[in-house]
C-alpha cells in the first residue's frame, strides 16, 4: 500500500509553502467545504494519501491514512463486527477519515459512547514548518507528553495536516431497537436526562418537535430489558432512521434558511423556536436568517452554551461562537507554536494572527 | 533514601526574603510553611525514592489566595509545583528546591451535584472515592477508579489523566470531565469547557488533562456521573501458561464483549496476593485472569455465560464465577492488594507503568524475565490486560548499596522494551521526574521541541513544574552520548506507533 503513501509529497509541499509564506487549504474528499470558514489558499490534496495501515480487531485499534474514505474504514470494521463508536456523519460518500477528525464530527451515539476526540489514540501530522511528527500511539492508555492527538480533533487542520490517525474501535452491538414516544419538547428533555441516569443501554435520542425517538443497543437481553422498562412504539426501520438523522436528511433539515447548531447543557429548557433536538438534549438545531446571529448568541449564552452557524455561511459572518479574549490568546499562541507562518487553513476557524 | 534524580534545569535566582514577605502578605500564617520540619511532609510524592525540600510550602484556602500566590511567583520568577494528595508514582509533585510547593488540600469541597444533568462540580482536593460516595444516593457514580482512589484527589487525576481497572469500558479521566477552572501562571482564572458536551475552538480540555501541572493550576472541576450498573460479576480463570491467558483476553474481545474490568496477574504477584489476603486464587497456576462483567441482571447473565465459554475454549484450567457480592469483592481484594502484598515479600518494590499492544505480552514477559536474571532482581507482574497497561513490580532492598540504582536501570530497560514493541513508557502514572529520560526514547527531538513550544504558550518563563514531563533536548543529547558510551544504541530504526 506504499504507493498510496503521499507523506513525502505532502511534506515537500508544506515545506515549500512555509518557505514562501503560501497559505494552503487542506483538501480531503471535498464533502465539508461548507463547514467552518471559507477555505482559501493553494490546495493541498490529501485524498490520494489513503489506506488502512494496521488493524488489529482484538486490540480494538485501527490506523489509517487521513485520505481513507470513512465508508471504507467502516466497511473494514463491520467485516470484523466492529465500528467507529462516535458514529460520524459523512455528508457525502467522498468523506475522508482526516476530514471527519479535523472537523471533530460525531453522530447520534456521541452522548453515550463519546465523541471523535474520545477515540483518537494517536496521530501523525505535518506541522506548519513542514515537520512530520507523531503523537500518542496505538495503545489505549498513553500519558507520555501532552495530548496533541486530541488537540488536533476539531482544529480544522489549522495546527497540522493530519497524515495518519489511530482510533479505538468497539464491537457492533448485538441488537438495536428504536422506540418512539409522542411528547412535547419539555417532556422529552426530562425523559432524556432521567433515562440517561438509569442503567439503560441508550445509544441515541432525538426529538423532532412532536416525537421522542430512543435507540437502545447492546446485548440482546439488555435491549429487551430496556424496552420493557421504557415502552413506546417500535420503529420498523431504526437503522435507516438513525442514518438519516446522522446525515441530516430528515425533513427538518430540508430548509433553505441557514442552519444553526446550539451546544448546551442537556437539561437546558426547550427553545421557543421549533427545533430539532438530539444528543440527549445537549444539541439543538434550528433554521433562522443570518440577521438573528446576535440574538442567537445571547440566547445560547443564557442557556450556558454556544451557537455555531452550521450551514449557510457568508463571507461576512463569523461561523463559530466568539471566544473570550484570554482563550483567544491561547488559541493564537497555539497557532504560533504549530504554524508560525499561519499557512495552514487560514480563515477556517478564528482569525488567529496576533496582529 | 538518596536523592538520585538528575539535576534539573534551568537555573533560577530567587530572592528568598522578598518572596517570603510577599507571600506572608497574602496568606494566613498557618498557610505558609517555611521551617524544614513543617516542609518535610511535602518533600516527595508516592515515588519516595526522589526527595527534595521546597523553598516554601503555600497552602491557599481559596481561589483568590491561589491567584495571589501565582501572581507573586510570576512576578518573582519563582517555579511553582502544584500538589494534590501526593499519591502520584512518577515524582510529578516532587518539589523544586528553588521553588514554591503549592498544596491544594484545602480545596476539598463538593460544590454541586446535579442528578438530572449527571454532573458533579468539585474542588481539586476532593478525593476520587468521595465523589462516588456523594453521588451514590442518586444512583450515580464517577467511573475512573485508580487503585489509590481512597486517597488520591480529583485534581491530581486530571493532571495525570488517571485510569483505573474499569477504563477499558468507561474511559480515562479525559473521557469523564466536562469543565475546568484553571489558574494561569499569571494568576488569571480561565474556564475551559462547559456543561455542554463540547465547546468551540481547540480542545483545551483534552490538552490540559494529563498535562502534569505544566500548563496551569486547576482549581475547580466538573465531572460526568454515570448510572450505577444493576449488577456486576467476576469470573476468575486460571491458566498454566501466561501466553494462553494473554490470548484469552483477545478472544473475549473478539466475542464482542467489552468487560468492565479485565486484569491479569502472573504467578509471582498472584502468590504474594494469595498469601496476603487469601482470595482463593489457585496457587499452582502460572497466571490468572479476573474478568468483570456488569449491566442489567439479564445482560450480566448473558455475558457471564459467554465469557465462561470463551475462557474454557482458550484453555483455562479452571474458571470460577463469583457466587455473590462477597465473593466478587474477595476476588478483587487479591488484585487490589497486589502492591502491598508484594511489599510483604520484599523490603522495597519499584512499580513500572508501560503500555504494550496486548499481542506483545508473551514476548514482553519473556524478556522481562531475562532482564530479571541479568539484573539479579525479582519481578512480579500485574497487568490491566484489557487495555495493555503493564505494571511490573521490581523487588529490591534499598538498604543494599546500589540496589535502588539497579532497580532503576532494570526499570528503564522495561520501559524501552515497551516502546520497542509499539507501546509507551507510561499508561497512567505520568512521566513526572521518573521517566523523563525515557521520553528521549519515545519521542524525536522535533516532537519534544513541539511540546516545549506548546508549553511556552501557557508558561513563557518555564515556571510551572519545570524540569518534569518533557526533557530538554540538551538532556536527551547528553543521555544519548551516555548510552553510546555504554555501547547501547537506542532503537534508531523504531517507529513510535
Amino acid at each position: 500500500m506504499n504507493e498510496h503513501d503521499g507523506s513525502e509529497r505532502l511534506q515537500q509541499q508544506v515545506k515549500q509553502a512555509f518557505a514562501q509564506h503560501t497559505p494552503l487549504q487542506i483538501c480531503g474528499g471535498g464533502s465539508k467545504t461548507w463547514f467552518g470558514g471559507a477555505p482559501q489558499g493553494e490546495p493541498l490534496q490529501l485524498a490520494a494519501h489513503q489506506g488502512v495501515i494496521s488493524y488489529e480487531p482484538t486490540e480494538l485499534v485501527i490506523t489509517a491514512r487521513a485520505g481513507t474514505r470513512v465508508q471504507d474504514v467502516e466497511k473494514i470494521l463491520a467485516e470484523q463486527g466492529q465500528m467507529l463508536p462516535f458514529e460520524p456523519p459523512h455528508f457525502a460518500d467522498s468523506a475522508t477519515l482526516g476530514g471527519v477528525i479535523a472537523c471533530g464530527l460525531s453522530g447520534p451515539r456521541r452522548p453515550y459512547a463519546g465523541a471523535a476526540r474520545d477515540f483518537v489514540l494517536g496521530v501523525k501530522i505535518i506541522n506548519g514548518r513542514g515537520e512530520i511528527l507523531h503523537f500518542g500511539g496505538e495503545v489505549m492508555k498513553n500519558v507520555a507528553g501532552y495530548d496533541v492527538s486530541r488537540l488536533m480533533v476539531g482544529a480544522l487542520g489549522t495546527l497540522g495536516v493530519l497524515l495518519e490517525i489511530s482510533l479505538k474501535v468497539l464491537p457492533l452491538p448485538a441488537r438495536d431497537i428504536t422506540l418512539a414516544h409522542v411528547c412535547d419538547a419539555d417532556t422529552a428533555i426530562r425523559h432524556m436526562n432521567q433515562w440517561a441516569g438509569r442503567a439503560l443501554p441508550l445509544s441515541g435520542t432525538c426529538h423532532d418537535g412532536k416525537t421522542l425517538f430512543v435507540r437502545l443497543s447492546g446485548a440482546v437481553s439488555a435491549v429487551q430489558a430496556g424496552q420493557a422498562e421504557l415502552g413506546g412504539e417500535v420503529l420498523e426501520d431504526g437503522a435507516g432512521f438513525w442514518s438519516q438523522v446522522r446525515e441530516q436528511q430528515v425533513d427538518f433539515f430540508h430548509d433553505a434558511q441557514p442552519l444553526w447548531r446550539l451546544s448546551v447543557p442537556p437539561t437546558a429548557p426547550a427553545l421557543p423556536q421549533p427545533c430539532w433536538m438530539d444528543w440527549g438534549g445537549a444539541q439543538r438545531w434550528w433554521h433562522a436568517p443570518l440577521s438573528e446571529l446576535s440574538a442567537l448568541r445571547r440566547q445560547a449564552e443564557a442557556m450556558g452554551g454556544t451557537v455555531q452557524l452550521f450551514r449557510g455561511r457568508t463571507d461576512h459572518e463569523a461561523v463559530f461562537h466568539p471566544l473570550s479574549a484570554s482563550i483567544l490568546r491561547l488559541h493564537q499562541g497555539l497557532k504560533q507554536a504549530f504554524d508560525p507562518r499561519l499557512i495552514l487553513n487560514p480563515g477556517r476557524m478564528y482569525p488567529l494572527d496576533n496582529e | 533514601m538518596n536523592t538520585s534524580f538528575p539535576t534539573q534545569e534551568p537555573e533560577y535566582n530567587v530572592d528568598e526574603p522578598s518572596l517570603l514577605r510577599a507571600l506572608q502578605a497574602v496568606l494566613p500564617a498557618h498557610a505558609l510553611l517555611s521551617s524544614t520540619e513543617d516542609k518535610r511532609p511535602y518533600e516527595c510524592d508516592g515515588l519516595s525514592a526522589y526527595r527534595s525540600l521546597p523553598l516554601l510550602v503555600a497552602l491557599p484556602e481559596n481561589i483568590e489566595q491561589a491567584q495571589a500566590v501565582l501572581r507573586i511567583c510570576y512576578a518573582h520568577k519563582v517555579p511553582v509545583v502544584a500538589r494534590g494528595a501526593g499519591t502520584g508514582l512518577s515524582g510529578g509533585a516532587l518539589p523544586f528546591a528553588q521553588g514554591v510547593l503549592m498544596g491544594l488540600s484545602k480545596f476539598n469541597k463538593i460544590l454541586d451535584i446535579d442528578p438530572l444533568a449527571r454532573t458533579a462540580t468539585v474542588q481539586p482536593g476532593v478525593r476520587n472515592a468521595v465523589i462516588s460516595e456523594a453521588a451514590q444516593p442518586h444512583g450515580l457514580y464517577y467511573a475512573p477508579d485508580p487503585s489509590s482512589q481512597i486517597a488520591c484527589t480529583i485534581g491530581g487525576n486530571v493532571a495525570e489523566n488517571s485510569g483505573g481497572v474499569h477504563c477499558l469500558k468507561y474511559g480515562l479521566t479525559v473521557h469523564n470531565i466536562l469543565r475546568l477552572q484553571l489558574l494561569t501562571i499569571e494568576g488569571e482564572l480561565l474556564t475551559i469547557g462547559s456543561q455542554a458536551l463540547d465547546s468551540p475552538g481547540y480542545d483545551l480540555l483534552a490538552l490540559l488533562t494529563g498535562s502534569e501541572g505544566m500548563l496551569g493550576v486547576i482549581v475547580e472541576i466538573t465531572v460526568k456521573l454515570l448510572p450505577i450498573p444493576q449488577q456486576a460479576q467476576v469470573l476468575m480463570a486460571a491458566f498454566d501458561d501466561v501466553a494462553k491467558a494473554g490470548r484469552a483476553v483477545g478472544d473475549i474481545i473478539a466475542a464482542g464483549i467489552i468487560p468492565a474490568g479485565l486484569e491479569m496477574m502472573d504467578k509471582a504477584s498472584m502468590q504474594a496476593a494469595e498469601d496476603f489476603v487469601h482470595a482463593g486464587y489457585p496457587s499452582q497456576a502460572e497466571a490468572i485472569l479476573l474478568c468483570e462483567v456488569d449491566g442489567s441482571l439479564a445482560e450480566v447473565e448473558e455475558h457471564t455465560q459467554a465469557v465462561q465459554h470463551v475462557l474454557t475454549q482458550a484453555g483455562a484450567t479452571e474458571v470460577r464465577i463469583s457466587k455473590n457480592e462477597q465473593e466478587r469483592l474477595l476476588f478483587w481484594k487479591g488484585r487490589k492488594a497486589a502492591f502491598p502484598a508484594v511489599g510483604r515479600i520484599s523490603p522495597d518494590y519499584y512499580c513500572m507503568d508501560g503500555t504494550i499492544p496486548r499481542k506483545a505480552l508473551p514476548e514482553v514477559l519473556t524478556r522481562i524475565s531475562e532482564l530479571s536474571q541479568q539484573f539479579g532482581l525479582r519481578v512480579a507482574n500485574v497487568f490491566h490486560a484489557g487495555d495493555g497497561n503493564l505494571h511490573p513490580l521490581i523487588l529490591y532492598d534499598a538498604n543494599q548499596p546500589g540496589e535502588l540504582h539497579t532497580a532503576e536501570e532494570f526499570g528503564s530497560k522495561i520501559l524501552e522494551l515497551c516502546v520497542e514493541v509499539g507501546g509507551t513508557i507510561t499508561g497512567e502514572h505520568g512521566v513526572g521526574m521518573e521517566k523523563i529520560d525515557q521520553m528521549c526514547v519515545q519521542f524525536e527531538p522535533l516532537e519534544l521541541e513541539q511540546f516545549h513550544a506548546l508549553k511556552k504558550v501557557f508558561d513563557p518563563h518555564w515556571l510551572l513544574n519545570p524540569g518534569k514531563a518533557v526533557p530538554t533536548l540538551h538532556r536527551c543529547a547528553e543521555l544519548g552520548a551516555m548510552h553510546v558510551h555504554h555501547g547501547e544504541l537506542k532503537f534508531p530504526e523504531l517507529e513510535r506507533f
